[in-house]
């Protein structure tokens, strides 16, 4: 008898198709209520640092080289008050093999995959990480499937999408490219189930796991060359695997004390499912249309629990206008000889203006940078803007309205960090948890979990919990 | 050239889900619009004409059905249009590190 596939059938085996193609049995780390084993779920990869580190090796990722941006740092210190000005510098990520740090987090799960028989991977993704699964697919010799959210209704793609489709169809990857909707996920289940690939899931604990190498590198590095930690690194986020990945790292190399900032793109108003609003923005990730959701609610993603928690690990996070990370992406090629990918440059121009605020004799450290080429540059993401009915101004960032416009910086000193608020995050996730257990007793250990997973304390949970209920 | 043969590369499309068959959660313009897919492969028919459903053999081997839309499908993303707007950037950049726009 053949099954039934239609969307509901489909979507209704999610979870055992999921079981069979991520090869993780994450009941194990349930318990009852709000609360699961993290620690123990990132353990359950079975890989330690050090193999992951052999594995990437095995591949050439890693070991990315890390530049100081001498001219930049110039730039900052031109506008900083009087000792103001840290010292930027950045870890060219685009040095791996696919050209991202996203080749860090497909090398585990493409290599598990191998290891455990499975005969390809299958991830759903419009960024570098697909290029990414598709490269380690190639040279680890697994067939790889990758789906794309890529068109609106009228078949307009965003040029970034479109060059990301071609190099992994470069690495002998198969494309299946859909219109916009959440539903890209019934098209994944059914591949799933179809080929009885693995799931290379952004979000499964391999995939964080082979972020830490990133922080652990980046730790050892500014041991090497400046004899100490930086004092800040900050991540681009999206899913908030980068930002949970390089933590952890940092972490594990005793780096404890550097103060991780999350940066995004503003894309305040723009709904990501939009048929409409889907070519209204310019970057396809590391904005707020992910960030937000997905620090609020993390366990979103394809798998059933994220590994990637940013609110766990984030001490800072601010957010970046789309003309501003333009800007910064043409200083970047201009004062630093350096041609990048935007959207890696969203810490970069976060970092510009947070350097602004820290000492002289500070570190700041924007942890990746991204490859770029045709589609993916500044120059046909805004031809590919005006198209479509985005205005280019000159002027204050402050006036950007994503969807409507993009306001180039008149003069680098109008270039802001603006922080969000955390503990408002925090609320919002806390909310989100106790909406998803409806009937759940709070216990204690509820509490710790809460606490330890949005990076704040007990009394705090307990506060935000109680004030919750009066409402 | 409006005819494939077997054994050329092509291009198909489908559609996933009709309007009404879209997931709750979806907004309402896209609810308004159907889930389109486009994969490629090598064709499997004899010969097939542009609009014809046909079957494919993907490049990692799957074999998959749909409407026949391109042959010898190729990508034309590029690097843009001249953006004018960008033209100041570089040399702004370069006057404040000479001249010292600064709080120094």
């Amino acid at each position: 008898m053949s099954k039934d596939m239609s969307y509901n059938a489909v979507m209704g085996r999610r979870n055992d198709i999921m079981k069979k193609a991520v090869g993780l049995d994450y009941e194990k780390f349930e318990s009852k209520g709000i609360l699961f084993d993290y620690d123990a779920m990132m353990r359950d990869t079975g890989y330690s640092l050090q193999e992951i580190q052999n594995i990437q090796e095995e591949t050439g990722i890693g070991n990315t080289p890390i530049y100081e941006l001498k001219n930049i740092t110039n730039l900052a210190r031109k506008f900083a008050p009087k000792g103001k000005g840290a010292r930027i510098f950045i870890k060219d990520e685009a040095a791996n093999p696919s050209g991202s740090y996203k080749a860090r987090r497909a090398a585990t799960s493409v290599y598990h995959a191998k290891k455990n028989g499975y005969k390809g991977v299958i991830a759903a993704t419009s960024g570098n990480y697909g290029a990414a699964v598709a490269s380690q697919a190639a040279m680890l010799g697994l067939k790889c499937i990758i789906v794309q959210e890529c068109y609106d209704s009228r078949g307009y793609g965003q040029p970034e999408i479109v060059e990301k489709a071609r190099k992994c169809e470069a690495y002998g990857a198969e494309v299946l490219q859909l219109t916009v909707g959440p539903e890209l996920f019934y098209t994944f289940l059914k591949l799933l189930e179809e080929t009885g690939y693995f799931n290379a899931s952004l979000y499964t604990p391999f995939g964080i796991a082979g972020v830490e190498t990133l922080g652990y590198e980046l730790a050892m590095q500014f041991r090497e060359r400046e004899g100490r930690d930086p004092d800040v690194v900050v991540a681009t986020n999206a899913g908030g695997g980068n930002l949970t990945g390089t933590a952890r790292g940092l972490i594990k190399a005793g780096a404890e004390n550097v103060q991780v900032i999350g940066a995004s793109v503003n894309l305040k108003g723009l709904h990501m499912a939009s048929d409409k609003q889907f070519n209204r923005k310019s970057f396809t990730t590391g904005h707020t249309g992910f960030g937000i959701p997905f620090a609020t609610w993390p366990d979103r993603s394809d798998v059933p629990r994220s590994a990637a928690r940013a609110l766990r690990y984030m001490d800072r996070y601010v957010t970046v206008n789309q003309g501003e990370v333009f800007y910064m992406t043409e200083a970047l090629a201009q004062l630093e000889g350096l041609e990048r990918g935007p959207a890696g440059n969203t810490s970069l121009a976060a970092a510009f203006a947070l350097a602004q605020e820290m000492d002289k004799d500070k570190i700041i450290v924007v942890q990746e940078t991204e490859y770029t080429g045709a589609g993916k540059h500044i120059q046909p993401q805004l031809s590919f803007a005006k198209d479509n009915g985005i205005k280019i101004i000159i002027g204050n960032p402050e006036d950007e309205v994503p969807g409507e416009n993009i306001v180039l910086p008149r003069n680098p000193s109008l270039i802001k960090a603006r922080d969000l608020d955390l503990n408002k995050i925090r609320k919002s996730y806390i909310k989100n948890c106790l909406a998803n257990n409806p009937n759940a007793e709070i216990t204690k250990e509820d509490i710790e979990f809460l606490a330890e997973d949005t990076k704040s304390d007990a009394e705090f949970i307990k506060s935000i919990i109680n004030e919750l209920k009066e409402n | 050239m409006n005819i494939a043969k077997k054994g050329d590369w092509v291009r198909i499309h489908n559609i996933v889900l009709t309007p009404d068959e879209r997931a709750p959660q979806v907004p309402e313009d896209t609810k308004k619009v159907p889930l389109e897919m486009w994969d490629k492969g090598f064709l499997l028919n004899d010969e097939a004409k542009i609009g014809e459903e046909v079957e494919v053999e993907t490049y990692i081997g799957r074999t998959i059905k749909g409407e026949l839309i391109e042959i010898n499908p190729f990508y034309d993303h590029d690097y843009g249009k001249c953006v004018t707007e960008l033209l100041y950037i570089g040399r702004q950049l370069r006057d404040i590190l000479k001249d010292g726009e600064s709080n120094e």
